[in-house]
């Protein structure tokens, strides 16, 4: 028997492969295509306080084996999510991941707060509808906050440690490849009280018209996914998972199952799939049988056996 | 994986595709279209020009990467397609002008079959492609060679106006709906960038009267006093 099984934070994944932020929706855009208890689990599209509209003009360019995009964090805000989304949350069979953005300390704080008022109500019906907090202080595309926070290490400490206070629920931080120094940053997160990083977010890039003499994007550069980013991500996976002592998500234009492996032998506990879900709208479905196949052919029954050898 | 049957080039830079299967699908609806492996990444949504019980058709233009690589493909040869997406137009009792603007014409076709009284206005910066077609299923077709489609319809005339073209056409569109303000009647079909084409990444967002919408869920068709961003 194959055993494909993952855990951090004592909440089990029934394999690694978890759907990131920004590319999976809320879960049931991907429902009606495959049954969700086919992966692990899913983070959902970036949530702040209050509604966000996201930024204007071109959202997204093609580049060589990768793209760029500018959405800018669009989405309904976390009362919202929280008061009819939610309840759909409660009925999947696999781990929920809440990406919790912000664009103020404050925003971070009360966000966080609101999430573990509606934690704490759902779970005296007996129910629950989020499994985990990912806190993203990595998005290169929201001028205030986002990326400004995950940059610097002491920044983000106090992103951090205000987040961790507010919630019991156990905390992943989701780290940016545009950092000044990815391992102190993750270290930090460890210090702080989080349960798991998730590395990397996308690279800041840009895209020029040449022939209209500009960037294609309103806000001059973009956010760069895709199997393009890869070998760099899967270096600064390798680099966190030396260094930190906490479970580590690894993500980065991961699109086979051979790449999920590489991944999980540089030592992340479980892998995030993004850009790739645009690629396979079965993406999930495909992935966990590849890497079971793969798996087999490789005499591999435990991800245990692998995790970290490299 | 489906079958190409035909993929024929109609004018410059302008094919129509046929491939094999039975496929779903209401009038302004579209497909996501894919024949490569890893490049280029994204497939490429294109709208529904035909339809039958063995062959879904498809009419494109040469624009990039992509459409480039479908052009080359031939009888024989595989391709996926995942869909039908998006809310296409609306079906609605009362006279109706299908007006599409360049490649804008695609959807139209389809939509002919399934509105055959409605009247039709092709517009043309060159030399016009797959008239013929429109004109085997109705006589009412007005072509515009150069100038500007919109320019031929009676506004007044019809209960509902579909447009689909350029954006400069469909802002047009806008105008002349103001014009004539109150009648809220004018449909238009946008054409964005996409990634997902289900609804997920929102990279196809776009800024209306009722807040961002998501041109592949909620459109492409929209209402066109609904639309704020171009």
């Amino acid at each position: 028997m194959m055993d494909t099984t993952c855990h951090i934070a004592g909440i089990a994944f029934r394999n690694p492969i978890v759907m990131a932020s920004g590319t999976f929706g809320f879960g049931h855009e991907y429902n009606r295509f495959y049954p969700l208890d086919r992966i692990g689990g899913f983070s959902g599209k970036g949530l702040t306080l209050h509604p966000k509209s996201g930024n204007e003009g071109l959202r997204s360019w093609e580049t060589a084996a990768g793209m760029l995009n500018s959405v800018g964090l669009e989405n309904p805000g976390i009362p919202a999510f929280l008061s009819t989304e939610a309840e759909r949350w409660e009925n999947y069979d696999v781990v929920r991941i809440l990406n919790l953005g912000g664009s103020s300390l404050e925003d971070y704080e009360r966000g966080a707060a609101l999430i573990e008022e509606d934690y704490k109500h759902r779970q005296q019906r007996g129910k629950k509808a989020v499994d985990m907090i990912e806190l993203n202080i990595s998005c290169p595309n929201v001028k205030a906050g986002g990326m400004a926070y995950g940059i610097q290490t002491e920044t983000a400490r106090t992103v951090v440690g205000l987040v961790r206070k507010a919630t019991t629920l156990p905390l992943i931080v989701k780290l940016s490849p545009n950092a000044e120094d990815i391992v102190s940053m993750a270290l930090m997160c460890e210090e702080e009280g989080a349960e798991a990083v998730s590395l990397v977010n996308t690279f800041s890039a840009m895209k020029i018209d040449i022939y209209k003499r500009r960037s294609v994007f309103e806000n001059s550069y973009a956010g760069l996914s895709g199997p393009a980013i890869k070998p760099i991500a899967l270096r600064m996976v390798h680099q966190v998972c030396q260094s930190v002592h906490i479970p580590v998500m690894g993500l980065g234009g991961i699109s086979s199952a051979e790449d999920i492996l590489e991944f999980i032998m540089a030592g992340a506990e479980v892998v995030q799939v993004g850009t790739h879900n645009f690629v396979d709208l079965r993406a999930g479905e495909n992935l966990s049988r590849d890497l079971e196949n793969l798996m087999r052919q490789l005499g591999i029954s435990s991800l245990k056996e692998i995790r970290g050898i490299v | 994986m489906a079958e190409i049957t035909a993929n024929i080039q109609v004018a410059p830079g302008i094919f129509r595709m046929s491939v094999a299967g039975a496929y779903a699908g209401k009038m302004g609806q579209f497909y996501m279209l894919r024949a490569w492996d890893k490049t280029p990444l994204l497939s490429r949504p294109i709208s529904i020009y035909s339809l039958d019980a063995e062959e879904i058709h498809f009419l494109y233009q040469v624009v990039g990467e992509g459409t480039r690589i479908l052009s080359m493909l031939q009888a024989g040869d595989e391709i996926t397609l995942e869909g039908p997406f998006g809310n296409g137009f609306p079906e609605l009792n009362g006279k109706v002008a299908l007006v599409g603007g360049g490649i804008g014409i695609a959807p139209f076709y389809y939509a002919l079959q399934s509105l055959p009284q409605a009247d039709v206005y092709l517009g043309f910066s060159q030399k016009p492609y797959e008239v013929d077609h429109f004109k085997r299923i109705t006589d009412r077709v007005t072509v515009n060679v150069g100038g500007h489609i919109l320019d031929l319809v009676d506004y007044e005339a019809y209960d509902a106006i579909f447009v689909c073209g350029p954006n400069a056409m469909m802002q047009a569109a806008q105008r002349l709906n103001e014009r004539w303000s109150g009648r809220n009647k004018v449909y238009v079909s946008l054409e964005n960038r996409m990634a997902c084409g289900v609804g997920a990444c929102l990279v196809c967002s776009v800024g209306t009267t009722g807040g961002r919408k998501k041109s592949c869920v909620d459109g492409p068709v929209f209402a066109v006093e609904e639309v704020k961003s171009w």
